[in-house]
């Protein structure tokens, strides 16, 4: 009896965070699509929905643009991690060289490194390789910062898998690039996916970067074009509520779609320099 | 330490985790021998990774803490000023009270989620939870939107304005109302709020999720033992859940001290200095007042107080 009477409580807990975590979502999202510009206090109301004031912040903020630059930097960083996680993840976990242990710690040490600590020399020094107020700027760097959890993510994999495999396919005279390909990779699918999420989810998110890196140029990210229009606007509490519901809807629909992998990585404990 | 119903990546990340306890520990990680044959071809495979990651986050560290010693506007030659940077900082109430906010945060995003998500494991440890993945999908849902945008929405619904102020007046408490954001003594704490509605679900996802893999027969010997609730919680699903708790604390601590966002956002650090937090400081000294030598100190100062926080809670876990 005990134990139903904490399951119930249990419930309760569940339902009623779940409730404050929705809450807050919904009603911006009301808000957002509500026909008066003037909206003030208390909760949005469901009856007069108007999804134009959407389009209209599209315009005001040229969230076109900044949508059109957090999605070419945010796939560009997904991409570039990848492609250089991959192999280094590969090597560290099936094959020895001199040196091994000491390069994989001391990527490691990356997922210790804050931005703050190296934000500061990135402004400065990329300054003069012209990688500032451009693309790579934050492409570059942010695609860094994701490559320590990366290399580890995927040696966890690589080292998940059996020996056996690996040790086949190089009885048969297979290379350790097609070993990868045409073997482990095919495998490796749901963990790729998770890493790509995430690294989709810090990138599309990140803020701090983006303003130093482009303070000096037109490009603006999604977060940025919101906070710009914020403090342009900060009585258009409609205009407010859709720039945000536009900047959080494309990192929504990835976690929605691919919710498992990106549960899975939180399970782990991903984290991000 | 490895228990059995852990991910590898999840052992893995804890492991690594201990790696900077102390060289004593690393032994742990090294029980296997190397897998694979000696191939110099590896060196090729890290290449890109290392060179990357040396370019844009190692080199520039290093930098940080060069900078550091330096006085440097950005424009004109920095000339070198040893540790006075450092001296400035901890004369310096203003900048000091930005390192005790920060550890004020953390009691808003690190404590209260890990209460809240520990309460809830203690209490739904034994049975199985109905509809998961449909409440980790909501739970986990301020944790991915972007955080200025939750501080958009907040700023929004702390206003004076706003719908928590309305909400008090409405229900007759309209007394209780005030200017969160712009209020001396309730600017931190309302930051400190939306910090502990971003993180409280993911503590509960994590920690309901490691309770759901402790074997019932844990439960049934504790039972048989005589345990109450409270032992039981304390001797059973807390050591169980000693992998979560590292990674629940390592995740919500390290976004207590590198909140940037949200107060950017939210509060511009005021009102006055009274949400000033190191991220912020870094930001504003380095790019807008163009003290880049100082900035760079308090830069440096935040990572250390990372790491030094990370190692803690792993030698906490590990133990």
């Amino acid at each position: 009896m005990i134990g139903r009477l904490e399951s119930r409580l249990g419930y309760l807990m569940l339902t009623l965070g779940a409730v404050i975590a929705l809450l807050p979502v919904l009603g911006v999202l009301l808000l957002a699509l509500n026909k008066s510009t003037t909206a003030t206090g208390g909760f949005p109301s469901i009856s007069s929905l108007h999804p134009s004031n959407l389009g209209h912040v599209w315009t005001e903020a040229a969230f076109g643009p900044a949508m059109k630059a957090s999605a070419i930097i945010t796939l560009a960083t997904v991409a570039i991690s990848l492609v250089v996680s991959i192999p280094a993840g590969y090597a560290f976990a099936t094959m020895s060289f001199r040196g091994r242990g000491l390069l994989f710690y001391l990527l490691l040490l990356g997922l210790l490194v804050p931005l703050e600590a190296v934000v500061i020399p990135l402004y400065f020094d990329l300054r003069h390789f012209g990688l500032v107020d451009n693309y790579w700027g934050v492409v570059l760097p942010d695609s860094a910062l994701s490559v320590a959890f990366g290399s580890f993510w995927m040696r966890a994999f690589f080292l998940s898998t059996p020996r056996s495999l690996v040790e086949a396919a190089r009885l048969d005279g297979v290379g350790a690039f097609e070993t990868l390909v045409r073997v482990l990779l095919p495998l490796a699918r749901p963990h790729i996916l998770t890493m790509a999420v995430l690294v989709f989810v810090w990138t599309w998110n990140d803020f701090l970067l983006p303003l130093v890196m482009l303070s000096g140029s037109t490009i603006q990210t999604a977060p940025i074009s919101l906070v710009f229009f914020q403090s342009q606007h900060t009585t258009d509490i409609v205009g407010l509520a859709g720039a945000a519901v536009l900047t959080a809807a494309p990192v929504i629909a990835v976690y929605v779609l691919l919710q498992r992998n990106f549960t899975r990585g939180m399970l782990a404990g991903a984290v991000k320099g | 330490m490895t228990t059995t119903h852990v991910t590898p990546a999840q052992t893995e990340l804890a492991a690594a985790r201990v790696l900077r306890v102390g060289a004593g520990r690393t032994q742990r990680i090294r029980g296997s021998p190397p897998p694979g044959e000696p191939r110099r071809i590896g060196y090729l495979y890290v290449l890109p990774a290392l060179v990357l990651y040396v370019a844009f986050v190692l080199a520039p560290f290093v930098h940080t803490a060069i900078l550091s010693l330096y006085s440097w506007d950005g424009v004109t030659p920095a000339h070198f000023v040893g540790l006075r940077n450092f001296r400035d900082i901890f004369s310096n109430p203003v900048l000091l009270s930005a390192f005790e906010h920060a550890f004020i945060l953390i009691i808003f995003y690190a404590a209260l989620p890990t209460v809240i998500g520990l309460l809830l494991a203690g209490i739904m440890a034994r049975s199985p939870v109905r509809g998961m993945s449909l409440f980790s999908t909501v739970l986990f849902l301020p944790y991915v939107i972007a955080p200025t945008a939750v501080a958009v929405v907040w700023r929004w619904a702390l206003a004076p304005d706003g719908p928590l102020n309305q909400l008090l007046h409405d229900v007759g408490l309209g007394g209780l109302a005030k200017p969160w954001l712009g209020d001396f003594n309730w600017a931190l704490p309302s930051v400190g709020l939306i910090g502990t509605w971003v993180l409280y679900g993911l503590a509960m996802v994590l920690f309901l999720a490691g309770a759901q893999k402790i074997p019932r027969s844990l439960y049934d010997a504790a039972r048989i033992d005589g345990a109450g609730p409270v032992w039981e919680f304390l001797s059973v699903t807390l050591p169980g859940l000693r992998n979560e708790l590292v990674v629940v604390l390592v995740l919500t601590v390290t976004a207590a001290l590198r909140n940037f966002d949200t107060v950017y956002v939210a509060t511009s650090g005021g009102p006055g200095t009274a949400t000033t937090v190191p991220s912020y400081l870094v930001y504003n000294t380095a790019f807008v007042v163009g003290s880049v030598g100082a900035a760079a100190a308090l830069g440096l100062l935040l990572a250390v107080l990372i790491f030094v926080l990370n190692s803690a809670i792993t030698r906490l876990g590990s133990q």
